[in-house]
């Protein structure tokens, strides 16, 4: 299978093993004063090469695919695919089209929204005012909602056509399934759950960094010989664009041959879920409950609470296994990953699958009868204490300060 | 029907704990599990498979050890693993991984349906389902909570939304991901413990499969990571002292701007 991609060279190295400690998946070891990678475990990952002083690791490609790769510098722009529903632009979009902004101005290039759906061509002005220079609007009656393949298709044509240098989008349901095809499709590295994004100074590569094993870790990854750069953020993560009524801007309309819009899938029905309180993915507060809510009659605490404070409901997966409450307000591992501003942990004692899903919230407050509650090692804010006596007397001085 | 559902082999994260001097992963004695989002897609292959008979391949692309994870899915009552294992597939990120499991997917040839969890819990992309699914150009359906019919050449399943579900028909063969609604995982038989024990799990190297050297891997890889570091542990905060009541006072004292800036 030829060499391997990763190799010591010997003459540089001291053995001073700070890669062994940099190895997220403990393959290196020094044995002799060399250090050795067992190629079993090594997953290319990287993270000794930066942190070897003696640039004694070698990691390359054993071949090359950029032959068919493009003339990077063909690809202009910042792109933010600005999703809707039903005609209406979700937040994710502003929050994207925020950040967006400030790639475009660090490269020097201007910012696009892509915007597909049926009767939506007004919405580009709404756009405008949060950002963009340009939206490409895609306007055609079969594309009046989400469906994974034309929706594809219309941005795949728009991708080879303007040949954008990156292009954002949410990590929502319709993002994923979206983003996920057109990387693929038009052959380019696509990033997922970003949490910061910044142009590279001297490569002018966007750099994309995201937690990986449950936020333990954090990589930052380029696509250094793909156009265009593809990301996906979550709710949340980043700050929404200010409206600004004066701004100007180009409204583009596109049309993309119907054969190409065609959907093998077939959408029968669609049934909104309304929840009696918001979101969690993009609730600015939650208020959680866990084992420590003893009864799903007690969870009713907790909505009283989150009314008051026009806050979303969440749980942790001890409090849904049982039943107690549906499975979209699970936050954690197997559940929803929430950035909220202010988190309040009701009884729930912060196992790390739970604590994976909410530690990038701003503000935590924890309850917990149990003093040492792991929840307490993250929480800005602690109370040991009965969550089922605090968490009412929490809703009754919240009402009187906020005169509701 | 043949049925096959992609599973990972992920370091249970149950088992993980932070070294609070280094402030990096202790790996030593990390259990490898199926990703649990597996195990939804697993179970949900065997619910149809009792339905309208056929076959469930596990398939999986991974080192060596990841044969376990096959093993530990024929103990539930998959027919038949697959490992596809080769260094030449190191430092693969979604699309390469999309890629080498859709042209195993090829050799397997004959499937009616592929299953896939919605994501794995050690990277959490969600992008190899729809990635496979786009390599072999299939139709997908993402985030399923229901399979609602099936026949021999269509599906009807529930996709769950932000803003609720839709029902969604596709023709087979089609890929599926599924969420931890859509069923319960039973739990291994002593009858399939003993048929893992004996079971033999089929290993494709890239040449078995005829992977493009180009594509496979670190080569195939659009996506570099460049840094890996260990971000600045959550400190804990302040405790509240007192009688409930004051520790309530304090708190919404301490919390009243950020609360009003949120929007309550």
């Amino acid at each position: 299978m030829g060499k391997d991609p990763i190799t010591i060279i010997i003459d540089k190295c001291t053995g001073c093993s700070l890669c062994v400690k940099a190895c997220p998946f403990a393959a290196i070891t020094v044995t002799d004063r060399l250090a050795v990678i067992d190629l079993d475990k090594c997953t290319l990952c990287g993270a000794c090469v930066e942190e070897c002083k003696f640039d004694a690791i070698l990691l390359e490609k054993t071949t090359d695919r950029s032959d068919k790769a493009c003339d990077l510098s063909e690809y202009k722009n910042v792109w933010v695919f600005a999703e809707q529903t039903a005609g209406k632009i979700e937040s994710i979009t502003y929050e994207l089209l925020g950040e967006g902004r400030k790639l475009a101005d660090d490269l020097g290039m201007k910012l696009c929204a892509v915007l597909i759906g049926s009767g939506i061509t007004g919405q580009s002005s709404d756009l405008i005012s949060r950002g963009a220079d340009k939206v490409y609007v895609v306007d055609q009656p079969s594309l009046a909602y989400f469906q994974d393949e034309p929706y594809s298709a219309a941005l795949i044509e728009l991708v080879k056509k303007h040949k954008p240098n990156i292009l954002l989008c949410g990590a929502t349901t319709v993002g994923r399934s979206l983003v996920s095809r057109v990387a693929v499709s038009i052959d380019t590295g696509l990033t997922a759950d970003c949490t910061g994004l910044a142009i590279d100074p001297e490569t002018r590569n966007l750099l994309q960094t995201r937690p990986a094993f449950g936020g333990n870790i954090m990589a930052t990854i380029i696509t250094p010989d793909k156009r265009p750069q593809m990301a996906t953020v979550r709710h949340k993560v980043m700050k929404e664009a200010e409206i600004c009524s004066g701004r100007t801007g180009d409204s583009i309309v596109e049309k993309i041959a119907s054969e190409l819009l065609k959907s093998r899938t077939k959408r029968l029905n669609f049934v909104e879920e309304r929840e009696t309180t918001v979101n969690i993915a993009e609730a600015n507060i939650i208020v959680s409950g866990g084992r420590g809510m003893l009864d799903p009659a007690n969870f009713s605490i907790l909505r009283d609470f989150a009314e008051v404070l026009g806050a979303g409901v969440g749980a942790s997966r001890a409090a849904v296994d049982a039943g107690w409450i549906p499975y979209s307000h699970q936050v954690g591992q197997t559940g929803k990953t929430v950035c909220p501003k202010i988190y309040f942990a009701c009884g729930i004692s912060g196992q790390i699958q739970h604590l994976a899903g909410m530690s990038s919230a701003e503000i935590i407050i924890a309850i917990n009868k149990s003093a040492d509650a792991p929840i307490f090692n993250v929480a800005t804010y602690g109370i040991v204490g009965d969550v089922l006596k605090i968490v009412p007397l929490l809703t009754e001085r919240f009402s009187k300060v906020l005169g509701k | 029907m043949h049925f096959v559902v992609c599973v990972k082999q992920v370091p249970d994260t149950t088992d993980v704990r932070i070294n609070p001097e280094t402030n990096t992963l202790i790996r030593e004695g990390v259990a490898s599990i199926i990703n649990p989002f597996d195990m939804y897609a697993i179970e949900e292959a065997l619910r149809l498979k009792a339905k309208l008979g056929g076959k469930v391949t596990a398939l999986s692309m991974g080192p060596p050890q990841a044969e376990t994870a096959l093993r530990e899915a024929i103990s539930m009552g998959v027919d038949e693993g697959i490992l596809v294992s080769d260094r030449a597939f190191a430092g693969s990120d979604t699309w390469a991984t999309s890629y080498t499991l859709a042209l195993a997917l090829k050799k397997v040839g004959d499937f009616n349906l592929i299953i896939c969890g919605k994501q794995a819990s050690d990277g959490d992309t969600a992008q190899v389902g729809p990635g496979i699914a786009t390599h072999l150009d299939l139709p997908q359906i993402t985030y399923v909570r229901k399979v609602e019919e099936i026949t021999e050449d269509r599906i009807v399943a529930e996709r769950l939304l932000e803003n609720g579900y839709e029902v969604i028909e596709s023709p087979l063969p089609c890929l599926l991901t599924v969420v931890k609604e859509i069923n319960e995982p039973r739990l291994p038989s002593l009858k399939g413990k003993m048929a893992a024990k004996k079971a033999q799990i089929i290993k494709w190297t890239a040449n078995d499969i005829q992977g493009n050297q180009q594509k496979l891997g670190l080569n195939g890889s659009p996506t570099k990571v460049v840094k890996i570091f260990t971000p600045e542990p959550r400190k804990g905060g302040k405790m509240l002292t007192g009688e409930p009541h004051e520790m309530v006072a304090e708190l919404v004292n301490e919390l009243k701007e950020a609360v009003i800036g949120a929007g309550a």
